[in-house]
């Protein structure tokens, strides 16, 4: 961070950009809270943007490794983790206004609901398989398991972000544009992953490939 | 407006804003304007008068009127996007006048009539309803327009006639949100002939004492209030007379999920969410949903014998 200053724009830039992204969406909110911006009914309203918040953070933190292999730009790595978190984080924001506001803390409600809506059930299955990434995030865990072992157990972003499209294509009324448009950035980020461990495979690019391949 | 005005007031002006207040203050509201705060006592589902109020006892107190921007600017209306804000950022491209209203099957004369003049001279109607959309959330609507069966009583249905199907313009220019496929265009909705006929149904022209503004459903929608949203039709261009249940947009896009009645019913479920409660638009709170939307008293005999889990 003390060589931040003389960092190249565009990693300036980059960073700028995350940290928009990450915490960003909190002003916001707080703007169209008072502003009366959340409209006539502020709790969906609250559900549904920081459902979105929490999807797009995801989507980003997967695009990341993606992004560091045809650039090369290996400080992107860093953002990756920052951003999953900011995921999580609004993740649970956005579990938290359902159970808190829209149910007011009616806990049975919240069971019955996991039991018998199937996109709550794998919205809470998102937010479970999510959990454990964002405690090993830090420095100390990533040593503790070891690198192999720590981006084995990474790899779980990808069930949760498909668990995570499911839920929004399963809330959604009839329009499912946006969600089947997830689903296919997914398979698109999962499919680019794919090509890159059959290229890492055979060898020819193995070092750079084993370099950038990370979650 | 340098048009001239026609001899007969045209239905588009059925109450006069000035009209309207002064009855809300002749209502006891204390010449108050502001719709938020106003308390609605006990003529939910009549036109006048406490006399004919809903079985809503001990809820009507605490009706209040929705505020007139909340209800013109959270509105559920596909031809203009799906999202709530969407129709009134987008509606402005519907143009309500001149309009005509195709009536035809099973009525004496069909007949496309211009929509004035089909609503010339009918009693105009004033009510104030519970609004209850299936996606669990609810308003309280001052509507003005005609009792429903006083149009088709003008029209005259042959005694075969056993629904109401009602059909919504289908015009890509002025509603841009049938440029895209989310629902099969163009929106249809309809009644038994019996529901059509209860003097609860309105066919509405305005709310809030103005001409209903485009997003509500401009010129004309139908108002069923103790239905689920999704019946009341908005912009109507064709009113048809038939013996047979006819097909519905909603049911037709997702059968197990919005039913041909779409009776408020807070004991049967939709798949995914409970019926039992709703968020009426300005409260923290969820509230206790009421049979038939709190209109039991009025209208559960039309469904006497009738299973409500099947017939959802
Ligand atoms: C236990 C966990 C979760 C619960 C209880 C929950 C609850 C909800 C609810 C109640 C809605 C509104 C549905 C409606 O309007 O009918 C919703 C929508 C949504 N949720 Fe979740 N959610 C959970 C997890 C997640 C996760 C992990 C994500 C993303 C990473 C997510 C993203 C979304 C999105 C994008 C929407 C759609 C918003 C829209 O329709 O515009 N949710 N969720």
């Amino acid at each position: 961070m003390s060589s931040f200053g003389r960092a190249p724009a565009v990693r300036r830039v980059g960073a700028l950009l995350v940290w928009v992204a990450a915490v960003g969406p909190l002003p916001w909110l707080v703007w169209l809270a008072v502003s009366g911006g959340l409209g006539a009914n502020p709790i969906e309203s609250l559900q549904h943007r920081t459902g979105h918040y929490a999807l797009r953070l995801l989507a980003a933190s997967l695009t990341i490794t993606p992004l560091r292999a045809l650039t090369g730009w290996g400080w992107l790595v860093a953002h990756r983790r920052t951003l999953g978190l900011a995921a999580f984080a609004w993740a649970v924001t956005h579990l938290l206004v359902y159970v808190g506001l829209d149910l007011v803390l009616d806990l049975s409600q919240f069971l019955e609901d996991l039991v018998k809506r199937r996109y709550i059930t794998v919205g809470m299955l998102a937010i479970a398989l999510l959990t454990p990434l964002a405690v090993t995030s830090t420095q100390g865990w990533i040593r503790r398991l070891g690198g192999a072992r720590w981006n084995r157990l990474h790899r779980l972003v990808y069930p949760a972000m498909i668990a995570a499209v499911a839920h929004y294509l399963w809330a959604v009324k009839k329009d499912v544009t946006l969600p089947v448009l997830y689903f296919l950035v997914v398979a698109l980020l999962l499919g680019f992953r794919v090509v890159m461990r059959r290229r890492a495979r055979s060898g020819v690019t193995a070092r750079r490939a084993d370099a950038s391949f990370g979650t | 407006m340098l048009i001239r005005r026609p001899a007969d007031i045209p239905s588009s002006e059925i109450t006069p804003e000035s009209a309207y207040l002064n009855r809300r203050q002749f209502m006891g509201a204390a010449g108050s304007l502001a719709l938020a705060g106003l308390a609605v006592p006990a003529v939910l589902g009549a036109s006048r008068g406490p006399a004919e109020h809903g079985d809503a006892v001990g809820q009507a107190q605490d009706d209040k009127l929705t505020p007139e921007e909340d209800a013109t600017s959270y509105n559920n209306f596909y031809e203009f996007g799906t999202g709530k804000d969407d129709p009134k950022r987008n509606a402005g491209s519907l143009r309500p006048r001149p309009w005509s209203v195709q009536v035809d099957g099973l009525v004496k004369s069909p007949k496309r009539w211009d929509l004035d003049e089909l609503l010339r001279g009918l009693a105009k109607e004033d009510k104030i309803y519970r609004h209850r959309c299936v996606e669990a959330w609810s308003m309280v609507i001052p509507w003005q327009g005609v009792k429903l069966r006083d149009v088709l009583a003008r029209v005259e249905p042959l005694p075969s006639a056993k629904f109401v199907e009602f059909t919504t313009l289908l015009d890509p220019q002025q509603m841009p949100g049938q440029r895209t496929g989310v629902l099969r265009w163009p929106y249809k909705e309809a009644l038994r002939l019996d529901e059509a006929m209860h003097p609860l149904s309105l066919l509405a022209t305005g709310m809030y004492g103005k001409t209903i503004p485009n997003q509500n459903g401009a010129p004309l929608r139908l108002v069923v209030p103790w239905k689920y949203g999704f019946k009341g039709i908005k912009s109507i261009v064709r009113i048809r007379l038939t013996d047979r249940q006819p097909n519905t947009t909603w049911n037709d896009a997702i059968p197990s999920e919005y039913g041909f009645y779409a009776n408020v019913n807070p004991t049967v479920d939709h798949p995914r969410w409970t019926q039992a409660k709703e968020r009426r638009i300005g409260e923290f709170l969820r509230r206790n949903t009421l049979m038939f939307n709190g209109y039991a008293e009025q209208v559960a005999s039309l469904y006497a014998g009738m299973d409500l889990r099947r017939y959802y």
